[in-house]
């Protein structure tokens, strides 16, 4: 592709010369984005530009384009920058018109008394990759990108270069996951491992030697932070959005030097340098080595991250969904039998956590979230790796999940619920901090008993809103701000969970293997890759079906609703009515049906009748509200 | 314009009009002053042109006229050279002029009008074609450079304005005292002559309603404005009050500019204008004491010679002018002046925000007696505030290695630093937490916005419209939700501290109570969204602490701190307390003086004060045995203290109806949850917003009062309601009821945007207070209404079987002769095997602890003693 180098080797170039071209007229920032976008929607234009997420920053050509597949962790204050200015050329006195968009650093002689200087502004985000990125999503995507990077010459891939910071870290961070093929892979991120201090306690912000925390939401996470700088639609963005950015890499080492520069004695009498503390600094002025400014040019939401799945083009997306429809229901019966193998031969919990994992908040009512599907499962063999091994498997199912282990250690002392730090300016993450339709395992068979304290009250509290609302209450200090959030919980314990949850289902095992986890590995390794993937796809496609129910269904449903209480009013409640809906709901999407049908409606009611005739003992005592 | 002492700002016509040029400056001070004055341009005004002090005043009289400034005790000699610049003020000029009663004041710079924006107007300056400044000869067309205010014709308006403009409507309290048809201004002058603070606090919108022109200059062009206003001012004060002595000169602060700046909004083309945002202080930053002057002196010759700040920075002078050795002049910090600032973080209040989006912060400076007016947590209006001021981008410049080819030249980072001088700071906390009657945060409505809100208020069924757009997902519960509907409007608030009585609570409070599962819970989160200061607290989770206040103290200042809790921070909005019910005793006691008196005392560490805490309570509460029980009455049911109870004037029942044509709305209403399209959601949040703006509206704008008939229907209302009880012999109403029933009244005339509350008012709290009666008040045992289970926690019928019971022991007691002690037991077996009524153990505890209450015997553990 020689001819799609330039825009993607010295996209400032081509910049440059339509800016030239446009002779100070505005419109030429608008002829920018309109060539990049153009140039963007060509056939696989996507895939040939590297990413930073899979290409480590130091093979990364300077000023050339990236994309960067993040979340919106923070959002800075908007900032003023020269959109364009006049330099003077100190020998020839002659003055040229500069732009600086796309830049953060000016060329030599801004004559900073021009009237031709033009103010613009712009806004920071700081992004981080997106939090509980499973391997196969990130492999997956790595092996999709053509992009071909070439390694720069001056650098020579061998261990010892590393310093001694990031050896002592890579021998004590256990990395079970690595696994041998992905040795290369991981070996570039773990380059910048200098990236989460441990959360909850809060690093010695006057020690200016301490490794730079990068902020990310879940703890032991790595992977490149940036700072993308937005030009365009700021109000467009929101925090926790995912997008895909595709902007102008911008590592220059001056950004550095020009924070490390300051004379200490200079801040008394320049009223600018005393208005950031060091920690601010720290914060929104991180050296570009380490956090990479990205100046966007253009910015594509996800809305999944399924590479699976094609994510350009929303006809694209059509296809392929209306292809995989008529699989649907053959995928769904393997799924179903792999996941009851998996639950230990309990068949009913298996179809309930196959609706749990295809569900998504679709919509809110007022208050209300509609579509949440909490799962609790209760009657996990306790003090046994029974949900972590559950985990993994769903590890390899979804694209981004996260496994919280509700020890009374971790409930005390892990910051869950993001809050801001006004002192540093900036939103101190959270490990609630998550993208759309991750999902979120927490594991209460740890719990034991014992004291929590403030901060685990808070915790619970958390976690509490989180499943009934679908929101997080971030703690700005003198407020709390509520950020709605989609967020797929599924509660693993040992009796009913403390924790509120929509459906509880008890797990009834028929089979008792002597070893647990060799059984769930043996079941596991079973499973084709292209069958898995199959799953993969199946799942981010069922999430998003549309839904609807008919009238003569609505009909139906509502008198058999009052059938129901004409019974026995005390059996069925609004509430009830509510879950069964959600049932009905994913039952129909799960077949790939995508409204709801009488017989989708008794089905629904009959596995919930199954259901609760099963944990009918368990639900009598604790009848209060979540 | 003959004397250029008199014209510092020289620099708006033209440099060459000054006959002293830096360049032949000697070391006599006054024309050092002068130069001073000149270069220091930014900050100075030409002095009116028609100005008649043009003599040049004397240097002697100049120096002992700063030197009576309190603040700064040096050396006569150098003391107007410390003094801070000045622009022209009075000082400079009216000294020797017969009305020289400003003689004894200084000027005092401000800083808060940005000295930092010199050098652009220097800059700007030297570009010699922006001459738009004329001839001196023109007089009166004289403008300042680059903008088109004459200093004249500004400095007469304004002048004018203070003389005359009257505002018999304000209701401000800080007008508080002053006589509303005298021009109002004269009245603040004259105060600050009594009081000594020489400022003056202008509100932008009187300015507007008098010369919409002056306030636009005003808005466009601060720096130059506002220190024409000071002028002006000062003139006019030390005409009237001759002999009075201030501090310095009276600076003019002007508020409330109209162009009101969301922090979001902030963009470059306001850069050096006048705005107002609000928001909320996140941190403060220690003084810091900002250098004006520097002043150096030689080693070789102890010459002195002082430099300004110029860009926040001061060039220090290389070679000794007097004695030409280089590089011998040191700085004598003890001898350079300083200014006050402080850096303030403010923060975006979370009203105005985007969902889904963070905050937004804002460096502010304040200067001089600015500085530490706020603390971090305040919410302020930071009301006015000049100019967002762009620092140059020097901030960065990289000097050491070189990236580019010229070494000498420099990379800048293209990145401005903002921030905002404050010239005046309001708070909207202060006036919630101590404040009187006023709603602190006046929304502002558009025009169009009032219209509309109008015209919904014009419908006949607005009550109805708005109490089904409150929580739609939440079905039917239609009596529950015009009782919340009227509690977010509340009622009149009322002021008897005249007559002893204290504030009358306008809130109004309700209780729902009810089977688990009845969507109660997220009523409650409904309305904390819906209320711009609703706090959302779980009976569970919340501690007595927690909803009042406590006080901490501050690790590092060792201040004493009050934070406030969740009822105090609802002030003028509505508490939700979740799980009233399992809320601890001692938490549920502070809620009774909250309840009612509306205020929470506080007397810890050593501060005792009382918090203003008007807020309505919305209480959810479960019943203690997880269902309700109908046989029960409902302080049986959910245990509550009834002397709780009566203070709420609405407690609802949430049951589950049981009936078929419920069910089938029921299961329609949740389907139909479930298939709605995207749009028809989004035209249902709409109306959330609507519903907002409408109770914001109405509860600023709208105070209904009773009307006669009004009032002749509550009487009647009343008088029945005790009647129902007194066949009976109960009481069956309370004067608490009668309340309750008013703050219906009026809350219901607010949803109409009434202000008379008329009878259809009162016939809808009537029925809303009967229908709530009806479902919490009724004696399970008779079927009857009776109010004592709410205000006495038992019913008049079970008060009377209590007795009865007593009764039929005392009897068989007597009967069974002189026996001066029984088992419990048996007394207990006998009494039931004679009683017609089975009589639990909790009655026949009860009737011994009445007989034991009479006198009449003692229980002493199993056995019972006659007395």
């Amino acid at each position: 592709m020689p001819s799609s180098n330039d825009w993607i080797n010295n996209p400032l170039g081509v910049v440059e010369e339509m800016f030239v071209q446009s002779n100070s007229n505005p419109e030429w920032e608008a002829k920018v984005l309109e060539y990049f976008k153009g140039k963007l929607k060509e056939k696989q234009a996507y895939s040939w530009i590297p990413s930073l997420n899979d290409v480590p920053l130091h093979y990364l050509k300077p000023n050339s384009l990236v994309k960067f597949r993040c979340l919106v962790q923070d959002m800075f204050d908007p900032e003023f920058y020269m959109g364009v200015y006049e330099t003077i050329d100190p020998s020839t006195k002659a003055k040229v018109l500069r732009f600086g968009k796309y830049k953060d650093v000016t060329e030599c002689g801004v004559d900073l008394n021009s009237r031709n200087t033009v103010t613009a502004e712009r806004q920071t985000f700081y992004c981080v990759p997106i939090p509980g990125e499973t391997l196969w999503a990130k492999e997956t995507y790595a092996r999709s990108s053509q992009a071909r990077v070439v390694p720069s010459t001056s650098y020579i891939p061998s261990r010892q270069k590393r310093s001694y910071e990031e050896d002592d870290e890579m021998d004590t961070q256990p990395q079970k996951q690595r696994e041998p093929h992905t040795e290369l892979h991981a070996n570039g991120d773990s380059k910048r491992q200098e990236t989460e201090a441990p959360s909850g306690q809060t690093t010695s912000p006057s020690n200016a030697s301490s490794p730079l925390d990068l902020n990310f939401p879940l703890p032991g996470e790595r992977g490149p932070a940036c700072l993308v700088k937005v030009y365009e639609d700021l109000d467009s963005f929101k925090l926790n959005d995912m997008l895909e950015v595709y902007g102008i890499l911008s590592v220059n080492p001056l950004l550095s030097v020009l924070c490390e520069e300051k004379d200490p004695s200079a801040s008394l009498l320049d009223p600018t340098e005393s208005m950031e503390t060091p920690e601010e600094q720290r914060a929104h002025d991180p050296p570009a080595s380490l956090v990479p400014r990205l100046h966007m040019l253009h910015a594509r939401p996800l809305q999944h991250n399924n590479p699976l799945l094609p994510s350009d083009r929303a006809e694209d997306q059509h296809a392929f969904v209306s292809s995989f429809m008529v699989e649907m229901a053959s995928v769904r019966a393997e799924f179903l039998a792999y996941l009851t193998h998996i639950l230990l031969g309990d068949g009913l919990a298996a179809e309930y956590l196959l609706l749990h994992l295809i569900s998504s908040v679709y919509a809110r009512r007022d208050v209300l979230p509609l579509g949440k599907f909490t799962l609790n499962l209760s009657g996990c063999p306790p003090n046994s790796s029974f949900t972590e091994s559950l985990h993994q498997v769903i590890q390899e199912l979804v694209p981004c999940t996260y496994r919280l282990s509700m020890t009374l250690h971790n409930m005390n002392s892990l910051r869950l619920v993001p809050r801001k730090d006004y002192v540093a300016n900036r939103l101190v993450s959270g490990a609630l901090q998550l993208a759309r339709n991750t999902s979120l395992v927490l594991d209460e068979t740890r719990l034991e008993q014992g004291q929590l304290d403030a901060s685990g009250v808070q915790n619970i509290t958390a976690l509490g809103n989180l499943i009934s609302w679908q929101k997080v209450d971030y703690d700005f200090n003198y407020h709390q701000m509520e950020f709605p959030c989609n967020i797929n919980v599924f509660v693993t314990s040992e009796g009913r969970s403390l924790l509120p949850s929509d459906c509880q289902v008890p797990l009834q095992p028929q089979v008792t293997p002597p070893n647990l986890e060799e059984y769930l590995s043996t079941v596991h390794k079973a499973q084709l890759t292209s069958q898995i993937n199959k799953f993969r796809v199946y799942l981010s496609v069922a999430q998003t079906l549309d839904y609807s129910i008919s009238d003569e269904v609505t009909k139906a449903v509502e008198d058999d609703f009052v059938d129901m209480r004409k019974d026995d009013p005390q059996s069925v409640s609004a509430e009830d009515l509510h879950r069964m809906l959600v049932v009905a709901r994913l039952l129909s999407l799960s077949l790939g049906q995508t409204s709801l049908s009488r017989e989708g409606w008794m089905r629904a009611k009959h596995i919930d009748m199954l259901r609760r005739t099963r944990s009918q003992p368990q639900t009598t005592v604790n009848g209060n509200e979540p | 314009m003959s004397s250029p002492t008199s014209t510092p700002g020289g620099r708006k016509r033209n440099r060459n009009d000054i006959p002293a040029t830096p360049g032949s400056i000697g070391s006599t001070s006054p024309p050092s002053q002068r130069r001073r004055g000149q270069d220091s341009s930014n900050a100075d005004l030409p002095a009116m042109p028609t100005s008649p002090a043009t003599d040049i005043a004397s240097p002697t009289v100049h120096d002992t006229s700063l030197f009576s400034s309190p603040r700064r005790s040096v050396l006569p000699s150098e003391v107007d050279m410390s003094s801070p610049l000045m622009y022209g003020t009075p000082s400079s000029r009216v000294e020797g002029t017969p009305r020289s009663g400003a003689r004894g004041t200084p000027a005092r710079q401000r800083p808060d009008l940005g000295s930092v924006r010199k050098a652009p107007q220097v800059d700007l300056h030297s570009d010699a074609d922006g001459a738009v400044a004329s001839e001196p000869s023109v007089g009166q067309k004289l403008v300042i450079w680059g903008t088109d205010v004459n200093v004249g014709t500004c400095k007469e308006k304004f002048q004018r304005f203070l003389q005359r403009f009257i505002d018999p409507t304000s209701n401000e309290d800080e007008n508080a005292g002053l006589d509303l048809n005298e021009p109002l201004y004269m009245q603040k002058l004259e105060e600050i002559s009594v009081v000594g603070e020489p400022v003056l606090n202008v509100n932008c919108g009187h300015v507007q309603s008098f010369d919409a022109d002056l306030y636009r200059q005003l808005i466009c062009y601060p720096q130059e404005v506002i220190p024409t206003f000071d002028m002006a001012v000062n003139e006019l004060f030390f005409e009237r009050f001759p002999d009075s002595i201030l501090e310095h000169q009276i600076q003019v602060r002007p508020y409330n500019a109209l162009k009101t700046r969301n922090m979001r909004s902030l963009n470059p083309e306001d850069i050096d204008q006048m705005i107002t945002i609000s928001g909320m202080v996140i941190r403060t930053s220690q003084l810091i004491p900002e250098m004006q002057e520097a002043f150096f002196q030689c080693q070789v010759c102890a010459f002195s010679t002082r430099v300004e700040v110029d860009r926040g920075r001061i060039a220090e002078p290389a070679v000794c002018r007097h004695c030409n050795t280089t590089h011998s002049l040191a700085l004598i910090h003890n001898r350079s002046a300083f200014s006050d600032k402080q850096m303030i973080k403010v923060q975006e209040s979370p009203d105005d925000m985007p969902a889904g989006q963070t905050p937004h912060t804002t460096v502010v400076y304040a200067h001089n007696d600015l500085v530490d007016k706020v603390q971090p947590g305040d919410r302020i209006n930071i009301t006015d505030v000049v100019p967002l001021s762009l620092l140059n981008p020097t901030t960065g410049i990289y000097r050491a290695v070189p990236m580019r080819e010229n070494p000498r030249q420099s990379n800048v980072k293209s990145v401005y630093k903002t921030h905002i001088d404050a010239i005046h700071f309001r708070k909207t906390d202060e006036k919630r937490l101590h404040g009187l009657d006023e709603e602190a945060d006046q929304k502002l409505f558009t025009e169009e916005r009032v219209k509309t809100l109008k015209e919904l208020a014009a419908k006949p069924d607005v009550y109805e419209r708005l109490s089904s757009a409150l929580a739609p997902s939440i079905y039917e519960h239609e009596d529950i939700k015009k009782g919340i509907l009227l509690q977010l409007f509340g009622g009149t608030r009322k002021d008897f501290s005249q007559t002893g009585r204290g504030n009358f609570r306008a809130e109004v409070n309700i209780l729902l109570c009810g089977d688990p599962g009845t969507s109660k819970s997220q009523l409650l989160q409904y309305v904390f969204n819906l209320v711009p200061r609703g706090q959302y607290t779980s009976g569970k989770g919340s501690s007595a602490v927690g909803l009042t206040a406590y006080v901490m103290k501050d690790p590092e200042t060792k201040q004493l701190v009050l934070q406030t809790g969740a009822l105090v921070l609802s002030d003028n909005g509505i508490c939700c307390i979740d799980e009233f019910d399992k809320m601890s005793e001692s938490t549920r006691s502070v809620l009774h003086e909250v309840m009612e008196q509306q205020t929470l005392s506080i007397a810890k560490a050593g501060i005792i004060c009382q918090l203003n805490a008007r807020t309505s309570v919305l209480a959810a509460a479960n019943p203690v045995e997880s269902q309700w029980n109908p046989k029960k009455t409902t302080i049986e049911n959910i245990q509550l203290p009834h002397t709780l109870l009566s203070r709420f004037d609405l407690i609802f029942l949430m049951l589950d109806p049981q009936d078929e044509a419920y069910d089938r709305r029921l299961a329609h209403h949740l389907v139909s949850l479930y298939y709605q399209s995207e749009e028809q959601i989004e035209e249902e949040l709409l109306d959330m917003a609507v519903l907002k703006d409408y109770i914001a509206y109405a509860r600023t704008y709208i105070n209904p009062r009773l009307n006669e008939e009004a009032s002749q229907a509550l009487i009647e209302a009343y008088v029945d309601m005790r009647k129902i009880g007194s066949g009976r012999g109960m009481v069956s109403a309370y004067p608490r009821q009668l309340e309750s029933l008013i703050r219906l009244a009026e809350a219901h005339a607010k949803v109409r945007f009434s202000d008379k509350v008329e009878t259809i008012d009162v016939e809808e709290a009537k029925r809303l207070h009967r229908e709530a009666l009806k479902q919490s008040a009724t004696d399970p045992r008779t079927g009857f209404v009776d109010i004592s289970i709410l205000t006495t926690g038992m019913s008049a019928t079970a008060r009377k079987r209590k007795e009865e019971v007593a009764q039929a022991l005392k009897k068989m007691i007597q009967s069974k002769g002189k026996t001066p002690a029984m088992k419990y037991q048996q007394l207990f077996d006998d009494l039931r095997g004679q009683s017609e009524a089975a009589i639990t153990k909790d009655m026949f505890e009860e009737a011994l602890r009445a007989l034991a209450d009479e006198d009449y015997l003692t229980v002493t553990g199993k056995t019972v003693r006659l007395l």
